[in-house]
């Protein structure tokens, strides 16, 4: 496998708090690549470097091997290279099939194809993964009166529908009621599976990340305290001091 | 089918009622320039989120192109506009006509262009200060037309007199407004029908979100500004004939009235709807008209109490308000999957 996404050296800091020192890492192409540590970690600063929506101060970005941190949020999302947010973001005065199909990738499309109405298989395939993720029954209520794991799960489906090359979540998991956490864990996987999408996951849920991911990396104080497989992340006494306090 | 009944009443009311109510024709031309202007607001202020206080900048702009381009084919427009009416200066029907057909289209076309190179500048602005920025480009618009002499500066510029009956004009002007505002609302129901109607909501929604989704934000939010000025300033220059003589300041660039007129009629009607300017602009005109008749003197303060009753208490205009009341009627509903699909 190679390495669709890779950071090297990426430092961010804000004013004098060093949010990412120096990192490096790798998102295999295909693969499902978690990202752990603890609050205040520096996890979602390194996410939003990775998607643009701040300048890095020192580093190198790259997406498919070209060069994207100096490329804005639209651009880089135009690539393929789409993000989900840790509070939701959904349209909420829309219902949910419209949210899905407002998700069909524009960045494939042409002004004249904008023009047009979304087509039959555009709703099928709303539908579709509406039941993927068990929206469908609720398809037709506005979207901002679902519950916030339904609302989690339609942004899940909504990434999907726009057929991304990798996929950043994150915390997918975070406000889920526990018993409908395996059956996201299930759908994550097949999304990886069966669509080929590439996903790089924060998640403060072990037993979810271990459970899914290839490759684990764990962030602490802002610099990178461990990589490997999850079954050496589990048990990397670094790791376990960053999460519990070491002593 | 009850919708297909529907259309086809307003379409032949709206074809019959200048004849049934002769002395009121030019009321409902000026109830159409309502539907126009509210229809194109809504166009970026409700179904975009972004509320321009400067759309009127293209209705004068609409009315000083039909001008320059009527004038312009025959004459020389700064020798007319020097001449102040002293010359003689007199128009064949022909000549009337065609400038008149080439003005339209000339008005909606530079506007569009201008709405690109506005929308280029401010699209940068959220919320309240894109209102405020674009209320700045009409102000400023007006004053600049009202000191440039060659288009007649603050004394305004005069369009030819139409040729033959002024009754029978008075009825092409009307259905020249009508027709575009049918073929607005036909343009509108079309558009909101297509992705880029979607695209356009969900700028409006969540602009970062739609930005992370890949969607390209700001050409979507010039195209649909450019193609709401298109309309705004078609009205402007069929304006323009209607009212024969015009200057910047009171009638062109009329930041305060048809500036604001607009923004109410969406705001009664429901904005983010299709038919709520509609409602909305047949509303405020009556309202307008009633309290201009019966209450004269008053009429501004009924107008303030009537826009602070709306802001404060319907905020969502009538047909939001129906919304809120009536979720079903709009469709919402929760649906099982019927049972041979799910096999």
């Amino acid at each position: 496998m190679s390495s669709i996404i890779e950071l090297n050296g990426v430092s961010k800091s804000f004013g004098g708090v060093k949010a990412n020192a120096d990192i490096s890492m790798k998102v295999e192409k295909g693969g499902i690549t978690g990202l752990i540590g603890p609050n205040g970690s520096g996890k979602t600063t390194l996410f939003n470097s990775i998607v643009g929506y701040h300048p890095i101060d020192k580093g190198s970005i790259k997406f498919e091997g070209q060069e994207i941190s100096k490329m804005l949020v639209p651009e880089i999302a135009r690539l393929g290279l789409l993000r989900t947010f840790q509070t939701t973001r959904i349209y909420g005065a829309m219902n949910c099939v419209q949210n899905m199909l407002i998700s069909l990738p524009h960045r494939k499309m042409s002004l004249m194809d904008a023009l047009k109405r979304n087509t039959r298989e555009d709703y099928e395939r709303a539908e579709h993964l509406l039941e993927f993720v068990g929206l469908y029954e609720k398809r037709n209520l506005r979207s901002g009166s679902l519950s916030f794991g339904q609302q989690k799960l339609l942004e899940f489906a909504m990434a999907l529908m726009n057929e991304p090359t990798v996929l950043l979540l994150d915390e997918p998991t975070a406000g889920i009621n526990p018993t409908l956490i395996n059956g996201l864990i299930d759908r994550l996987k097949r999304a990886n599976s069966e669509f080929g999408i590439t996903l790089l996951i924060i998640e403060h849920n072990m037993r979810v990340i271990m459970n899914m991911a290839d490759t684990v990396y764990c962030l602490a104080h802002g610099e990178m305290l461990a990589s490997g497989k999850p079954e050496d992340i589990q048990d990397d006494p670094r790791v376990i001091d960053a999460y519990l306090g070491a002593h | 089918m009850n919708k297909a009944l529907l259309y086809i009443a307003i379409i032949a009311f709206t074809i019959v009622a200048p004849f049934l109510f002769p002395a009121y024709n030019t009321q409902l031309a000026t109830l159409w320039l309502m539907i126009i202007v509210a229809l194109s607001w809504d166009m970026t202020g409700g179904q975009m989120g972004y509320n321009s206080l400067g759309n009127i900048f293209f209705y004068g702009t609409g009315m000083y192109v039909a001008a320059v381009v009527t004038i312009g084919l025959v004459y020389n427009v700064g020798e007319y506009t020097a001449a102040s009416g002293g010359g003689i200066y007199e128009w064949t029907p022909t000549q009337y006509y065609t400038g008149l057909a080439l003005s339209l289209i000339a008005a909606g076309l530079f506007c569009s262009l201008c709405a690109i190179i506005i929308g280029y500048l401010t699209f940068g602005l959220r919320g309240p200060y894109f209102a405020i920025g674009t209320l700045g480009v009409a102000i400023a618009a007006g004053e600049l037309v009202s000191n440039w002499d060659w288009v007649g500066g603050g004394q305004g510029i005069s369009m030819p007199s139409p040729p033959g009956d002024f009754e029978n004009f008075k009825f092409l002007i009307y259905f020249l407004y009508a027709a575009t505002g049918v073929a607005l609302f036909m343009f509108c129901k079309w558009l909101y029908s297509t992705r880029f109607g979607a695209a356009i909501n969900a700028i409006r929604d969540d602009e970062e979100k739609a930005e992370a989704m890949g969607i390209h934000t700001l050409r979507y939010k010039l195209v649909a500004w450019a193609m709401s000025a298109f309309f705004v300033g078609v009205a402007g220059a069929i304006s323009a004939f209607q009212l024969i003589h015009f200057e910047p300041l009171e009638t062109a660039y009329q930041t305060i009235n048809l500036g604001i007129f607009m923004v109410v009629c969406v705001l009664l009607g429901g904005k983010g709807t299709l038919w709520g300017p509609v409602i909305g602009a047949i509303m405020f005109h009556v309202f307008k008209e009633l309290t201009w008749n019966y209450f004269l003197g008053w009429q501004w303060v009924a107008l303030g109490a009537l826009i602070v009753v709306v802001v404060v208490y319907f905020q969502d205009g009538l047909m939001g308000w129906l919304a809120t009341k009536k979720p079903e009627w709009f469709g919402e509903t929760i649906e099982e999957k019927p049972v041979e699909a799910a096999q």
